[in-house]
């Protein structure tokens, strides 16, 4: 079972099978965000540091910057939720991920906070 | 991301209660707390006014009686044909500054033995201020909300709850009973470009008039986030975005408001530079713009020419649900203004190609006048 790690900027990191992540915004950050309406990605191959805004999602209200919440190389992006930015809304954990990457430190994936403090972060919102 | 917080020091409207019980999300919004959205969602609530009728709640608005024979005093303010305006009819104009600058716009409507104005809620201080000093005497309805009800079929539901509105033409206005609350001050007017009917009622009366208003089943709740996307898909300003104290109402495209009598006579503030921007042409102008991919354009985005000058700037961008696409206004060069002109716009350090387009984008659905 792949371990699903998040930041305090409300993007969730998924640990896959073969070391990469995908990373894709919470169900709280969509919420918030409302109908989001235009996403753009990285470019495949681009190397990103930790922090680095990497990507941008406009809701009707505003636009918002993804950053990378690791280190690493950009392997793979979701085409579907450029063509269909609504995706993020019904479905931000699953089918609305954002990006997969190489991470350039493997270990940094534990330094993210899990489950459990994730939702301790929401709660003092 | 970033989530801004709700401040408590707010103003809350006569219907907080109910949109809160609607599941709304409330943001601030110059100064009060309002809906942006309801559990809908912008994309729906849109589609709500443009295809049946949506209510917002526009309680924070400035709702101003000036009560006599006020027109003339209000003349010397404003650039627009007041004196002439018929009783139950109203009309858009603007409250400028000596420079020629838009202090405000408003709606000014003759009743009876006044004037009714409504004004932005952001300009509220700078309104009052500016009718004090110069010595009009009014009335600020703060026990007064106002609803906006919009979309092609806010006529059908108000001939049933008050059929004397039926009747009223576009920017008519009457007062009357809706549902049996009385006292309703009704026009047939709106800034979503659809066909609706803004209501002014005592504020204990509104949280009873909009519950019976969403009774209706042409009728959903709608926030701020659709009243933006739907005024500009009708390219209508929104204050402090697409004019403010530095645009003069001929950069604004807003000469349309000037008739006649007042540009012969020339009697109102910044008469000299407005004068100067109907003769020879004001320095920029407000346009409609088409971003051609579909990254969005914010109010703020810097607008070149196609041979890479410097051509102006975005006041307001978006999403256009009913176009599928972003859409924007903005001012440029008056050189560069004409319809399909390529501009590029410098979005996140990339040069997007964009068309200067017609305003409105989506066309206005009008009562008959």
């Amino acid at each position: 079972m792949a371990e699903t790690r998040y930041t305090k900027d409300h993007e969730w990191v998924r640990l896959e099978d073969d070391g990469t992540l995908t990373i894709g915004i919470t169900d709280h950050a969509q919420d918030a965000l409302g109908d989001i309406v235009f996403v753009e990605l990285p470019a495949v191959d681009r190397d990103v540091v930790e922090g680095e805004t990497v990507a941008t999602v406009e809701s009707t209200k505003a636009a918002n910057d993804v950053f990378a919440p690791l280190g690493g190389r950009i392997a793979e992006i979701n085409e579907n939720v450029v063509d269909d930015p609504g995706l993020i809304n019904r479905d931000p954990m699953g089918e609305g991920w954002f990006w997969r990457m190489e991470p350039a430190d493997e270990d940094a994936f534990e330094t993210l906070l899990d489950d459990e403090a994730y939702e301790a972060y929401l709660e003092t919102l | 991301m970033e989530f801004r917080a709700t401040l408590s020091s707010l103003r809350t409207t006569p219907l907080d209660a109910l949109h809160r019980r609607l599941g709304a999300r409330m943001v601030p919004f110059a100064g009060w707390s309002l809906p942006v959205q309801f559990p809908a969602g912008t994309l729906a609530e849109h589609r709500q006014a443009r295809s049946a009728a949506a209510l917002f709640d526009v309680s924070h608005m400035t709702q101003i009686s000036l009560h006599g024979d006020m027109a003339e005093a209000l003349e010397r303010l404003v650039p627009g044909d007041i004196r002439n305006l018929p009783p139950f009819r109203q009309r858009y104009t603007l409250l400028l500054n000596e420079a020629g600058g838009i202090i405000d716009d408003l709606m000014v409507a003759r009743y009876p033995g006044r004037l009714f104005l409504v004004a932005n809620a952001s300009r509220a201080e700078a309104d009052l201020s500016w009718l004090a000093t110069n010595g009009l005497p009014y009335e600020h309805h703060e026990d007064r909300a106002l609803l906006a009800l919009q979309g092609p079929q806010a006529a059908a539901v108000m001939a049933r709850l008050a059929p004397s509105t039926a009747s009223l033409p576009f920017l008519g206005v009457a007062t009357c009973a809706i549902a049996g609350i009385e006292n309703c001050w009704v026009s047939r007017s709106g800034y979503t470009g659809e066909d609706g009917f803004e209501i002014s009622v005592a504020a204990g009366d509104a949280e009873s008039l909009a519950t019976r208003l969403l009774a209706e089943p042409e009728i959903a709740p709608a926030g701020l986030a659709a009243r933006d996307t739907l005024r500009l898909e009708a390219g209508l300003c929104l204050y402090g975005n697409d004019i403010d104290m530095l645009t003069s109402p001929i950069e604004a495209g807003l000469a349309w408001t000037i008739p006649r009598r007042r540009r012969d006579n020339l009697d109102f503030p910044g008469a000299t530079t407005i004068h100067d921007h109907l003769v020879n042409g004001p320095p920029r102008v407000r346009v409609g713009i088409r971003p051609q991919d579909r990254t969005l354009a914010r109010a703020g985005t810097g607008i070149a020419a196609a041979d890479g000058t410097q051509a102006g700037t975005i006041t307001s961008g978006t999403f256009s649900p009913t176009l599928g696409g972003p859409i924007a206004m903005g001012y440029v060069r008056r050189d560069l203004a004409s319809e399909g002109t390529p501009l590029v716009l410098l979005v996140r350090g990339q040069r997007l190609p964009a068309l200067q387009a017609p305003l409105p984008f989506v066309p206005h659905r009008y009562a008959a006048r």
